[in-house]
C-alpha cells in the first residue's frame, strides 16, 4: 500500500491541535501556524500528485463500519481539490491575521476585564487549536468518498466552531447566544441529514447492495419513488441550513457578528461551503431525478436568497452582519448555478465557492482588523478611514470589488458562467438574479463610501493611528493576489472543476442546450 | 394417599448445563458469600472484603463468558417438553453479548459504589439504614463512621437476576428473574447517606409502581399460558404457527407482559417512576439502575418478541412504534425544563428508551430478510445500549464529584462554569453528553445510526423522521448543560472533588470507550452482528 497522502493531509491539523493541547511549553500560536503552513505545503503536494498520478492513485479505502456498509474511504476529485486548496490557503492566513487574538496584549486584557471574571474568553492557544480542528474536519469532508464518513466530519466540525464563536467574540452574553444558535441550527440540520442518510442506506440495501460509498451509490438507481423524494428533501434541507438559504439563514448574521474576523472568515469561507459541496455530492449526484423534480422550488429559493440577502445587506448597520448578508446572497447564486444543471453554470458555481471563500475571507479579515481598532462594528462609527489608512482602504476596496464580481476579479468569471447557464435555461430567473448583481455593486460601494471616504472623523483619527502592519498585510495579500490571478487566468481552476461538473451532467442525464445562433437553422 | 394425585407430584429434574451457566452461577454465589461476609467479617474490614469479592466475582464471571464465547447451548432443558428438548434458559449469542455488557457496567457501577475518597472517607450509603432519618440513632451511627457494605451483595443479587432475565426462555422464569433483579434495587434505592427521606420516597415509589408492573406482567403470563398451554417461548411460537384461534388471549397477554417489560425500560407511559427514583437514589445506584436494568429489560424484550412472537411481528411492531413515538417526544421535551442534573439524566434515559425502541419496531432479523453480516435489530440495540451505558455511567460518575460541604450538588444552576474551571471535568462531561446527544465521532452517533437504519429498513421510515425531530429536542437538552458548563460565569458555591482511583477508572473507561466506539465502531459492530441470532429449541 502506498503512503496515505489524503489521510496525512486531513489528520495533520488534528495532530497540530492535539500538540497545542498537550505541550504547554511551546507557543500555541506558533505551533498552530507551522502546522497550518505544513498542511498548506502538503495540500500543494497532493495537488501535484493528483496531476501527476491521477486521482485513483491517491484514493484510500479501509474497512470501518462494514455491518452498515460504511468504509473509511477518501478520494480526491477536481471539486474536492479546489475546496481543499481554498481551505489550506485560508487557514494559515486566518491564524496570521488573528495572531493577537486571545493573547495578553493590552486590548485583550481590557476586553477580558469588561467581560467580568470567568466569562470564558479563550486563550490564543485555544484559538489556534480550534481553527486547526475545524480545518481537519473540513478537509475530511472534502476528501470523503463515503457518505457516513462525510456526515461524521460534517457534524463534528460544529463543535470546534461553536467554541470559536462562544470563546472569542466581543460581547460575552451575545456571543454565547449566537454560538448556541449556530450549534442548534447545525445539529438540527445534521439530524435531518442523518434521516436522509439512513434513508439512502435503506434505498441502497433495497437496491441489492448495502453500501455507503458515494461512487457506488451514484451507480445504483436510488431514485424514482416517493421515498427517494423524501430523502432528497432531507438532504436539501440539511444543506440549505448549512449554506444558509433564506429562510434558514437567521443564524449566520448573528454568528458572524459575534465572531472575530478570522472566525467569521473560517465559518463563511470554509464551513458553510460544506453545504453547497454537499448539495453537489448528495442532491445532484445521488438523486438527479429528484433534483430535476424539485428544481422550480429550489430555483425560487435561490432567487429569494439572492434578493433578500442583497436587500438585507443594504439595511445593515453592523459591518459583520452586512458581509454575512452579502454571503447569503452569494450562496443564492451558487445554489442557482448548481440546480440549473448546465456545464457552464455548474462549473461557475463550484468556482464561485472558491472565489467567495477568497473575497469574503479577505473582507472578514480586514473588517475584523477594523473592528479591533475601532472597538465597534457599526458602519456609522467609521468615516474617512482612507485618508488615515490608505492601504487598509485599498485592500478593502479590492476585496469588496471581488465580492461584487467586477471584471478582472475571479468572482466575475464564476458569476458570469452562472448567469450564462441560467439564461440558457430560465431567462426570467436570470433577469431577477442580475438584479442581485446590481444590488451587490450598491451595497459594496455605498458601504465603502461611508467607511472610507469623506472627512476624517474624530473617532477615526483617534483609533486609526497606523495603517495595516506588515503582518496584517501578509494575511490579506495572498487572498487579493489570488482574486486577481484567478480573475485574469481562470483556466487552470476551471480545468480542475470541469470534469466534476461533466460527471454531474452525465449522472443527471442532462445535456447542455445547443447555443442558439442567429442565421443557423 | 391416593394414587391418582401422585403423577402430578412426580418431579423430573431438568437437565442443567452448569458449565454454560457458570458466569451466572459465579455472580449468584458471590452474592450469597457476600451475605456471609457481612455477618461474620469484622466491621473494619467489611468494606474492603466486599469490594474485593464483588470485583473478583465480576471479573471471573466476565472471563467465564469470554471463555464460552460462540458456543450456543440449551443451558437448562425443560423436562416436560414434547419429544424434542425445550430450553428454558438459553446461553446463545445475544445472551453472551448482553451478559458481558451487564458484567462490564456492573463492574463500573461497583467501582462507583466502592468510592470513599470523594465522600470524605465514607461510602455513599446510609450509615444505619434502619434508623429514622434525623433521629439520634442516625447521628450516632454517622459519628461512629458506620458503613453499609450490604450494597455489594445486593447489587450482585440484582445482577444475577438481570443475567437470568436476559437468558430466560420461559415466562415463569422471566418473572422470577424480574423479581430477583427488582427487589434488591428497591432496597438499594433507599440507602442514600444524605437526603434520606427523598431516597426512601424514591424507593417506595419505585417499589409500589414496580410491584404493580410485576403483577400486570404476571397476569399477562397467565393469559399467554392460557393461550399456548405452555410458558416456554418456543412452544408459544409453535402454538402460533399452528394457527391457534384464541387470538384475543394472545394479544391481551402480550400487551400485559409488554407493560411489565416497558416499565423496566422506562418507556412512556410507564416512565413516571424514573425521575423521582433517579433523583432520590444514591448516585452510584442510579447509575447501576439506569444502565444495567435497561440492558436487561431490552434484551429480555428482544427475546420475548423475536423468539416467542417473531411470527406475529406484524401485530406488535405498530405497538412498539407507538410507544417509541410518545417516549421519544415526552423524554426530551420534559428534559428541557429540568433544573436538576439527575432528573435531567432520568428524562434523557427515557428519551433513549424511545430511540432504542425504533430499532425494535423495525424488527429486522435474519427471519425478516437481513443478510447475516449486517446489523439487525438485536445488534443495533446492543450497540445503542453500549453507547448509552458508557455515556450515562460517565455522567453519573461526574455527578458524584460535584459537591458542597460533603454533599452532592445536583442543582444545575450550581454547575455553571465548572467545565472551564476544571478542564478535565469539562472534557468528561463534553464527551459523555455529546455521546448521549449522538454527535459523530462518539459511540452515541453510531448507535443512533444503527437503530435508525434498522427502523427504516424494517419499513418504519416515518418513525425515523419522528426520531430525528425528537433528537433535535434531545440535543437541545444536552447543549443547554454544555453551555452552562462552558459559557456561564463560574460560581464558587461548589467544588469538584478529585476522583479517587475507583471513580477515576470509571471516568477513564467511559470517556475512552465513548470515543473509541465512535472512531472505530467496526469491531464491536462486527462482533454484535455475528452474535445476534437467538437460539431456538423448536425449529419449524
Amino acid at each position: 500500500m502506498t503512503f496515505p497522502w489524503l489521510t496525512a493531509l486531513a489528520v495533520l491539523p488534528l495532530l497540530g491541535a492535539v500538540l497545542i493541547g498537550l505541550v504547554k511549553v511551546w507557543s500555541g500560536r506558533l505551533v498552530g501556524l507551522i502546522t497550518a503552513l505544513v498542511t498548506l505545503a502538503l495540500g500543494a503536494g497532493v495537488a501535484w500528485l493528483q496531476a501527476a498520478d491521477g486521482a485513483a492513485a491517491l484514493a484510500e479505502r479501509v474497512t470501518w463500519l462494514a455491518p452498515l456498509g460504511a468504509a473509511y474511504s477518501l478520494s480526491l476529485d477536481g471539486m474536492g481539490l479546489a475546496m481543499v486548496l481554498l481551505t489550506v490557503v485560508l487557514v494559515p492566513l486566518i491564524l496570521i491575521a488573528e495572531w493577537r487574538t486571545g493573547t495578553g496584549s493590552a486590548g485583550a486584557a481590557e476586553a477580558a476585564e469588561a467581560d467580568g471574571p470567568g466569562s470564558g474568553r479563550g486563550s490564543a492557544r485555544a484559538f489556534s487549536a480550534l481553527v486547526l480542528l475545524v480545518e481537519s474536519c473540513s478537509l475530511f469532508v472534502f476528501l470523503a468518498e463515503d457518505a457516513i464518513l462525510f456526515y461524521v466530519f460534517f457534524e463534528a466540525s460544529l463543535i470546534p466552531m461553536y467554541f470559536l464563536i462562544a470563546g472569542f467574540g466581543s460581547d460575552p452574553v451575545k456571543r454565547s447566544a449566537a454560538a448556541v444558535k449556530f450549534l442548534l441550527f447545525g445539529l438540527a440540520g445534521g439530524l435531518v441529514m442523518l434521516f436522509a442518510l439512513v434513508g439512502t442506506g435503506a434505498l441502497a440495501a433495497q437496491g441489492g447492495s448495502l453500501t455507503m460509498s458515494l461512487t457506488e451509490l451514484a451507480d445504483l438507481d436510488l431514485g424514482g419513488s416517493t421515498l427517494s423524494q423524501v430523502v432528497f428533501i432531507g438532504f436539501f434541507v440539511a444543506f440549505a441550513l448549512k449554506a444558509p438559504m433564506v429562510p434558514g439563514h437567521t443564524w449566520l448574521p448573528q454568528a458572524a457578528a459575534q465572531s472575530t474576523g478570522g472566525g467569521a472568515a473560517l465559518m463563511v469561507g470554509v464551513l458553510d461551503k460544506l453545504g453547497t459541496f454537499g448539495m453537489v455530492r448528495f442532491c445532484l449526484v445521488l438523486f438527479p431525478q429528484e433534483a430535476r423534480w424539485a428544481t422550480p422550488v429550489i430555483i425560487g429559493l435561490a432567487v429569494l436568497s439572492i434578493l433578500y440577502g442583497a436587500f438585507a445587506a443594504l439595511g445593515q448597520k453592523d459591518l459583520m452582519r452586512l458581509v454575512a448578508f452579502t454571503s447569503i446572497s452569494h450562496f443564492g447564486f451558487m445554489v442557482l448555478g448548481l440546480f440549473t444543471l448546465t456545464t457552464a453554470s455548474l462549473t461557475g458555481s463550484i468556482f464561485y465557492m472558491v472565489n467567495h471563500g477568497l473575497s469574503t475571507g479577505a473582507l472578514f479579515l480586514l473588517i475584523g482588523y477594523m473592528v479591533r481598532q475601532r472597538g465597534s462594528a457599526e458602519v456609522s462609527a467609521f468615516g474617512g478611514v482612507a485618508k488615515v489608512a490608505p492601504v487598509l482602504a485599498g485592500f478593502t476596496l479590492l476585496a469588496g470589488l471581488g465580492g461584487l464580481a467586477l471584471p478582472g476579479t475571479s468572482s466575475f468569471v464564476s458569476e458570469f458562467m452562472v448567469m450564462a447557464g441560467v439564461w440558457a435555461r430560465f431567462n426570467v430567473v436570470a433577469v431577477l438574479a442580475a438584479l442581485g448583481t446590481v444590488l451587490a455593486a450598491l451595497y459594496i460601494l455605498w458601504t465603502y463610501q461611508r467607511l472610507m471616504t469623506g472627512p476624517v472623523t474624530d473617532q477615526t483619527a483617534q483609533h486609526f493611528t497606523a495603517d495595516l502592519s506588515a503582518r496584517e498585510r501578509l494575511a490579506v495579500i495572498p487572498l487579493l493576489f489570488a482574486i486577481l490571478a484567478l480573475g485574469f487566468f481562470p483556466r487552470p481552476a476551471l480545468d480542475l472543476i470541469e470534469p466534476t461538473s461533466q460527471t454531474i451532467m452525465t449522472e443527471a442525464g442532462v445535456t447542455d442546450l445547443a447555443p442558439i445562433v442567429k442565421g443557423v437553422n | 394417599m391416593t394414587a391418582a394425585v401422585l403423577p402430578l407430584l412426580e418431579f423430573t429434574p431438568p437437565t442443567i448445563d452448569y458449565v454454560r451457566l457458570l458466569p451466572f452461577l459465579i455472580v449468584i454465589a458471590a452474592a450469597c458469600l457476600g451475605v456471609v461476609v457481612e455477618a461474620f467479617v469484622r466491621r473494619t474490614w467489611r468494606h474492603e472484603v466486599q469490594v474485593g469479592l464483588a470485583l473478583v466475582a465480576l471479573v471471573a464471571s466476565g472471563a467465564a463468558i469470554v471463555s464460552g464465547w460462540g458456543s450456543d447451548s440449551l443451558a437448562v432443558v425443560d423436562p416436560i417438553g414434547p419429544d424434542q428438548p425445550v430450553g428454558s434458559v438459553m446461553v446463545d449469542g445475544p445472551t453472551q453479548v448482553f451478559w458481558l455488557m451487564l458484567v462490564l457496567f456492573a463492574l463500573l457501577a461497583v467501582c462507583l459504589m466502592a468510592e470513599r475518597r470523594v465522600y470524605a472517607g465514607r461510602n455513599a450509603f446510609a450509615p444505619m439504614a434502619a434508623a429514622i432519618p434525623g433521629s439520634q440513632a442516625e447521628a450516632e451511627a454517622d459519628q461512629a463512621s458506620l458503613e453499609h457494605a450490604e450494597v455489594f451483595p445486593l447489587a450482585l443479587f440484582s445482577l444475577s437476576g438481570m443475567m437470568l432475565f436476559v437468558a430466560a426462555n420461559d415466562l415463569l422464569l422471566l418473572f422470577v428473574a424480574l423479581e430477583v433483579l427488582s427487589l434488591p434495587l428497591y432496597v438499594l434505592a433507599a440507602l442514600a447517606r444524605h437526603r434520606r427521606l427523598a431516597s426512601q420516597e424514591a424507593a417506595l415509589k419505585y417499589f409500589l409502581l414496580g410491584a404493580a408492573a410485576s403483577a400486570i406482567f404476571l397476569f399477562g403470563c397467565a393469559l399467554l399460558f392460557a393461550y399456548a398451554g405452555s410458558f416456554d417461548f418456543d412452544l408459544i411460537a409453535l402454538r402460533y404457527d399452528q394457527g391457534a384461534a384464541a387470538d384475543r388471549l394472545l394479544w391481551a397477554g402480550l400487551g400485559l407482559v409488554l407493560v411489565g417489560l416497558l416499565f423496566k425500560i422506562g418507556a412512556v407511559p410507564f416512565h413516571s417512576w424514573a425521575p423521582d427514583t433517579y433523583q432520590g437514589a444514591p448516585t452510584p445506584v442510579t447509575a447501576f439502575m439506569a444502565v444495567c436494568t435497561k440492558i436487561a429489560a431490552v434484551a429480555a424484550l428482544l427475546r420475548l418478541l423475536f423468539v416467542a412472537l417473531g411470527a406475529a411481528r406484524w401485530t406488535w411492531q405498530p405497538i412498539i412504534a407507538g410507544v417509541a413515538v410518545v417516549t421519544m417526544l415526552v423524554g426530551p421535551v420534559l428534559g428541557i425544563v429540568q433544573s436538576n442534573i439527575k432528573r435531567l439524566l432520568a428524562y434523557s434515559s427515557i428519551a433513549h428508551a424511545g430511540f432504542l425502541l425504533t430499532g425494535l419496531a423495525g424488527a429486522l432479523t435474519v427471519q425478516s430478510g437481513l443478510a447475516a453480516d449486517q446489523l439487525g435489530t438485536v445488534a443495533s440495540a446492543g450497540f445503542y445500549l453500549m453507547a448509552y451505558g458508557l455515556a450515562t455511567i460517565g455522567c453519573f460518575a461526574a455527578v458524584t464529584l460535584v459537591q458542597s460541604q460533603g454533599r452532592e450538588v445536583t442543582e444545575l444552576s450550581a454547575w455553571a462554569g465548572l467545565g472551564r474551571r476544571h478542564p478535565w471535568f469539562g472534557l468528561v462531561m463534553l464527551v459523555c453528553l455529546l455521546s448521549l446527544a449522538g454527535i459523530p465521532l462518539t459511540a452515541g452517533f453510531t448507535g443512533k445510526l444503527a437503530v435508525f437504519s434498522v427502523a427504516w429498513r424494517g419499513g418504519y421510515w416515518w418513525l425515523v423522521l419522528v426520531a430525528v425531530l425528537a433528537a433535535v429536542v434531545a440535543v437541545y437538552v444536552y447543549v443547554r448543560v454544555l453551555v452552562l458548563l462552558f459559557s456561564r460565569p463560574a460560581s464558587d458555591q461548589v467544588e469538584v472533588k478529585l476522583p479517587g482511583p475507583a471513580t477515576a477508572v470509571v471516568l477513564t473507561v467511559t470517556v475512552i470507550g465513548s470515543l473509541a466506539f465512535g472512531l472505530v465502531p467496526g469491531p464491536l459492530a462486527d462482533l454484535l452482528a455475528q452474535s445476534s441470532t437467538f437460539l431456538r429449541s423448536v425449529h419449524n
